[in-house]
């Protein structure tokens, strides 16, 4: 039985920390956690932590992008924040480009991004 | 020559006349150096080698990989080392080895079937010596390169820090695969490092852009924007601009600037900073 990675709560932003090492169960379960939690806290954000993974592979490369197709389908924008430079080396020589993804370089950047699209999206 | 000994081996074909083939051979090697190394110099470094041959053909036959000569093939490294320091080519260091051949010549004279075979044994040792030092040559000017190579590599990529968030790397030179990686690492660190959301590539100092550097340069945009920060590509000159279009490389949604100065203003605008120029002062 793989352990689940926890959804936290920040008022309307859910944040996910990844702190071990990702398997494929791992990030199926994530996913679907992901999913209710969105519905059930009408989260309007999800920040995605990964400061502590050091090695990535097509797999959760792509595990992000669809992160990110879920929550924009449940109106909820994805930043992936903490991306360490050999991570984002190894997406880039896999093609990666993670198009539809935004990043920030840390937490803090990324909840001010967050902070800032709901501000813009009020304005509209 | 009247003392004959038999039978008369290279060792004996040495030592016979020692201080003429000396230096005979002593001759030839500073008249090929031209002066560029003192006299004194070659005949210490010879007169060495000449001792560790005979004594090593004394010892152990005509084995040059062997045991026996290894005293005269760490001097021959030596040698060799400091000649490649010195900027002589491969041919004047080999002649340091070569040359003995020649000042053995004289002891041909006699007809001695014995002295012959000696003297081309000899040859054979003395021919494995001088391919020995040309590798040995060409090993050190191999080291002397990677060495360079890599001072180059340390010197030619800063990344330096423009304003509050805002990095730059101005590239000089030509970029290859191995650079751009090493650019590509220090630019990404820099990033985490300085907390900087937004990054500057000039390639100003860049002779020649290919599709090969523009693929690198796309690379490490997507990178860094990968960790979440914004990327501007700026001084690319007329001619590069041309080569771009030409070649038919997109830079896609990558910004571009002609100078450094744009990126920058681009950049500090984008950080929610703006320059207000003041009244009164003249520009």
């Amino acid at each position: 039985m793989s352990e689940r990675v926890p959804v936290l709560r920040i008022g309307d932003i859910l944040l996910v920390s990844i702190q071990v090492d990702l398997e494929d169960q791992t990030v199926l379960d994530l996913q679907e956690d992901l999913a209710d939690q969105i519905v059930a806290r009408s989260a309007r954000g999800v920040i995605i932590d990964i400061t502590a993974v050091e090695i990535v592979d097509s797999f959760v490369g792509r595990m992000l992008a669809t992160i990110a197709s879920i929550s924009r389908l449940l109106d909820a924008e994805t930043v992936v924040v903490g991306m360490r430079p050999a991570v984002a080396i190894t997406l880039v020589e896999l093609g990666l480009s993670l198009g539809g993804v935004r990043t920030a370089l840390d937490l803090e950047k990324g909840l001010a991004l967050l902070r800032r699209s709901a501000t813009g999206a009020e304005l509209q | 020559m009247a003392k004959q000994v038999s039978p008369r081996g290279p060792v004996e074909l040495l030592t016979t006349d020692r201080e003429k083939v000396t230096a005979d051979w002593i001759d030839t090697v500073a008249g090929s150096l031209q002066g560029r190394i003192s006299r004194a110099e070659v005949d210490r470094e010879l007169r060495e080698l000449y001792g560790a041959l005979v004594e090593g053909l004394r010892e152990g036959g005509d084995d040059t990989r062997g045991e026996s000569l290894s005293e005269a093939r760490a001097l021959l490294t030596e040698l060799s080392r400091n000649r490649a320091r010195q900027g002589f080519t491969p041919s004047e260091t080999a002649i340091s080895v070569l040359a003995l051949k020649q000042a053995l010549e004289p002891a041909l004279r006699n007809d001695s079937a014995d002295d012959t075979t000696a003297y081309l044994r000899l040859a054979r040792v003395l021919d494995d010596l001088a391919l020995f030092t040309v590798e040995a040559y060409t090993r050190t000017r191999e080291e002397i390169i990677s060495s360079q190579a890599a001072q180059l590599m340390e010197l030619s990529t800063p990344v330096v820090k423009l304003w509050n968030g805002v990095i730059a790397v101005p590239l000089v030179g030509t970029l290859d695969s191995a650079r751009t990686q090493v650019v590509m690492e220090k630019l990404l660190q820099a990033l985490v490092d300085t907390g900087s959301e937004q990054a500057i590539i000039d390639i100003t100092g860049v002779p020649a852009v290919d599709t090969q550097v523009a693929q690198h340069l796309l690379k490490t945009v997507v990178a860094a924007r990968l960790m979440g920060a914004e990327c501007t590509v700026s001084g690319i000159r007329p001619q590069i601009a041309q080569t771009i279009v030409a070649l038919g490389i997109e830079f896609g949604d990558i910004i571009t600037k002609a100078t450094l100065a744009d990126a920058l203003q681009h950049a500090l605008r984008a950080s929610g900073v703006d320059l207000v120029a003041h009244q009164g002062v003249g520009r």
